[in-house]
């Protein structure tokens, strides 16, 4: 196959674009080569293909412990392999030559692998990632394009891992989400995010709509087709950071450097909301020009010093490429925007005249109230900045995309942002991913999730994240109760233009508890912004952002 | 339940909705003229509120609106939430605003199987308000449910029941003796008002809240148990466990909590008095 490609090459003129595509494809064929010969070392020949579901699975392991390798354990998504090996399960139990039991205990197998591959990656990352996230996403049910549910029994069987070997961040569970699944299926994930907090739930239309029905996540929200697409992937931009820079004339308001092209900061006492819009959106441009920048030549580099060669050969040739832009702060940003249109906002400004308060009179609409005055603005935030990254030609002419997500990110640029008109302090954690501010979505989690949904999809393809934390009496009376009320809650929510969300059910006394006690909460794991963690691995300061969350109750 | 501490931005205003009933509210509707509160409570054009919630899934079938009213005849002693108590402690909304603001969740509600529940302090202590909402949210194809103590319910006619799709009835004794002592009112029209229900076939919720030393005593129970049943429209009986995140309203409003010292139930309490339920044939939990 990689030879075909390559050979298909052969007649045309040799461009740079085509000579590197030929050496890729020499470095892709040597991978593959490579790949044969550690299965090899395990006494495995993995050069044909699969003859039973338990070799099945060893193949596919082995395709994923030499992508995992390649990279030094860094993030690696799985697919959509439980819809994919289904058939062979279903065969070797027709033919009598597996049990039932047996079959789990396979995908159970599998699971312990995907959980451990942790370790294999340098330390490094564990300083850099709280939590322990390695990022095995798996992608679960969805619907075909000719309306037949991808459920499989092999569905429901990586779901029971969670019970058979308890709850754990990895690998990273992710409900390919309609209400047009089968209800069975969909009051089965339900009990498993009630019972775990450790799936993440996506929409299933919005991405198939976008990307067919083939395909998978990678990373933590990223949709992508199967084997025919890849992203760049790349940091993000604090948004937040960027307007009070903007109302600044480029300084920093922390350490008071110049840090963006000289402009001219705000005069006078009070903002006034046209003048700001019209800063921020110039700074905007700068920001967007500098990050795009940054990505192409990072990438560019990657390619050149770190070729993806088996992760690549795993892929068509000629992939659809996007270039995965990311945004933090957008809810800090809104909801100072709302305050600086609907409110009065005094800036206080220090000796050297930097602006380093604000002073905020009256009322204001706060996003996450499902308030049109200010989601509108979140809305037009992520618009905004989209099409001014699009301004600018991409490495390999990737396709510009972006995401509203932070992980647990959120933290850190929050520790790093002055404070903000909206009224948070400076070093306060931003919300996680598109959530609305800690305790500001006060309409529940209906009004809250409605706010989200207006985020505009085609505006961050990368994925908008939504992380929710009901208290499980808040759920309902009876466990049966609660699983049809979670159900009607998805249905809610994936039904009409909600992208992403992440369900912990939880009170907030367990978390405290663990705080305190963490020898208790082994395994206690909870979902961040796109991902899963293990709780007690968190640093102190996430544990807190955690618990500050809005917890939707009764 | 949990509450968030508001942000520092918040707490200077006060939003019309809130997470829960447990944020106190007080004095907000105190503005609002004595003339114009009488015509309100007469025509209904504005009602008071405590707050307003999305998202519930504990205040009737699915996943719910609720607005919570503000006023109340009853002084329950193991009340959770006193600040609903008088009137002058809600929020005055206009009639057409609270049309407006449940709209925006019409299609949500209906896909969710949920709807709306109006709840309080005791909604009918604003009838004509309750009324001409249940017949606009009625007209929206939205469930409607009210939670009541039916105190009041002759004040709905039955044309107006027919807007009102579930009837929770929070019953709080069944003798008048209990239920002068737990409320300090009597309970002869509440019990008139369920036999309208029945009559009428309305369906019906039950609840009851099991305080140690107040309620759980056996007997009443029972007879609250088998009178429900008797009515043949209660679908649900929910025994609601006692607890004590309203102390901190009773002590702020300078109220004389009596269950200062009350524990919640015990796990074995409840399942005991769920069977009690259970065994005069009532669906229970």
């Amino acid at each position: 196959m990689k030879k075909a490609e390559k050979l298909a090459l052969d007649d045309q003129w040799s461009t740079d674009d085509i000579i590197r595509d030929r050496e890729e494809l020499s470095e892709q064929i040597r991978a593959l080569g490579e790949l044969k010969e550690m299965a090899a070392k395990y006494g495995f020949d993995i050069s044909g293909p699969a003859s039973t579901a338990k070799e099945a699975v060893q193949w596919l392991y082995f395709g994923y412990l030499a992508a995992v390798k390649e990279q030094n354990g860094a993030a690696m998504s799985l697919g959509r392999v439980s819809t994919f090996l289904d058939v062979y399960f279903e065969r070797d139990l027709e033919a009598g030559l597996i049990t039932e039991s047996q079959a789990q205990e396979i995908v159970d197998d599998f699971v312990i692998k995907l959980r451990i591959v942790r370790f294999l990656r340098t330390p490094e990352y564990d300083d850099l990632f709280a939590g322990d996230p390695t990022w095995v996403t798996e992608s679960i049910a969805g619907m075909a394009d000719d309306g037949r549910p991808l459920v499989t029994k092999t569905s429901f069987r990586f779901l029971q891992t969670l019970y058979n070997l308890g709850p754990a961040p990895e690998p990273n569970l992710t409900i390919w989400y309609t209400p047009a699944l089968p209800e069975g299926f969909r009051r089965f994930s339900a009990k498993v995010a009630i019972d775990t907090s450790s799936i993440q739930f996506e929409s299933d239309e919005i991405m198939r709509m976008a990307w067919g029905d083939d395909g998978a996540i990678a990373c933590c929200v990223s949709p992508m087709a199967m084997g025919k697409q890849m992203q760049f992937f790349g940091a993000r931009a604090n948004l937040a950071k960027a307007m009070l820079y903007a109302i600044n004339g480029g300084r920093d308001e922390v350490s008071g450097k110049q840090v963006a092209p000289v402009t001219e900061p705000v005069q006078g006492d009070y903002l006034d909301f046209d003048d700001v819009v019209d800063r921020f959106d110039k700074l905007m441009d700068w920001l967007a020009a500098t990050y795009a920048s940054a990505m192409n030549v990072i990438h560019y580099m990657h390619d050149k010093y770190a070729y993806e060669r088996i992760e690549m050969a795993l892929h068509d040739y000629a992939p659809i490429r996007t270039m995965a832009f990311g945004i933090a702060g957008m809810s800090v940003v809104a909801d100072s925007l709302s305050a600086i249109k609907y409110a009065k906002v005094k800036v206080v400004r220090d000796e050297t005249g930097l602006i380093t308060d604000y002073v905020t009179e009256g009322e204001f609409p706060l996003f996450g109230n499902n308030d049109n005055r200010v989601d509108g603005m979140a809305a037009w935030l992520v618009s905004t900045f989209m099409s001014k990254l699009r301004k600018f030609p991409l490495y390999r002419n990737a396709l510009h995309t972006q995401s509203v997500l932070t992980i647990t990110s959120n933290v850190v640029y929050g520790k790093a942002t002055g404070n903000t008109p909206d009224g948070r302090r400076k070093g306060e954690p931003f919300a996680p991913g598109a959530n609305p501010m800690h305790g500001r979505d006060s309409h529940g989690i209906h009004a809250s999730a409605a706010s989200v949904a207006k985020i505009p999809y085609r505006d961050a393809q990368d994925g908008i994240s939504l992380t929710t934390t009901l208290v499980p009496t808040g759920l309902g009376r009876t466990e049966s109760d609660r699983i049809t009320n979670l159900t009607s809650i998805l249905d809610g929510f994936f039904g009409t233009t909600g992208y992403h969300m992440n369900i912990n059910v939880l009170n907030r006394d367990t978390l405290m508890d663990a705080m305190d006690h963490p020898e208790k909460y082994p395994s206690l794991t909870i979902r961040v912004s796109g991902y899963a963690v293990n709780f007690i691995r968190l640093t102190r300061e996430q544990q807190m952002d955690v618990i500050n969350r809005t917890f939707h109750g009764a | 339940m949990e509450t968030q501490p508001a942000p520092a931005i918040a707490t200077e205003k006060v939003p019309l909705e809130a997470k829960s009933p447990f944020e106190m509210r007080v004095h907000l509707g105190e503005g609002v003229p004595e003339t114009d509160v009488r015509t309100a409570l007469r025509t209904g054009d504005m009602g008071f509120l405590h707050s307003f919630t999305t998202g519930s899934a504990v205040d009737g079938p699915g996943i719910r609106l609720v607005a919570w009213t503000t006023a109340c005849m009853f002084r329950c002693q193991y009340c959770h939430n006193p600040d609903t108590w008088t009137l002058s402690n809600g929020i005055p909304v206009t009639l057409e605003k609270a049309i407006e603001e449940i709209r925006k969740y019409e299609h949500g509600l209906k896909v969710m199987h949920g709807g709306f529940t109006l709840s309080g302090g005791e909604p009918l202590m604003q009838d004509r308000f309750a009324a001409r909402l249940f017949d606009a949210v009625k007209g929206m194809g939205v469930h409607t449910a009210i939670e009541t103590n039916g105190y009041f319910g002759e004040r709905l006619t039955d044309d107006e029941l027919q807007n009102i799709d579930l009837v929770i009835l929070d019953m709080k004794a069944f003798t008048l003796e209990q239920h002068t002592r737990v409320t300090g009112l009597p309970n002869a029209d509440i019990l008139e008002f369920c036999n309208r229900l029945a009559e009428l076939k309305r369906p019906m919720w039950l609840r009851y809240v099991l305080v140690p030393g107040l309620t759980d005593i056996p007997e009443e129970m029972e007879a609250v148990a088998d009178f429900a049943m008797s009515l043949g429209v209660v679908e649900r009986a929910e025994i609601l466990p006692f607890h004590q995140m309203g102390k901190y309203k009773w002590e702020r409003l300078g109220l004389d909590y009596q269950l200062q010292a009350t524990e919640p139930p015990s796990h074995e309490m409840v399942a005991k008095a769920v069977s009690i339920f259970r065994q005069a044939g009532l669906t229970a939990d």
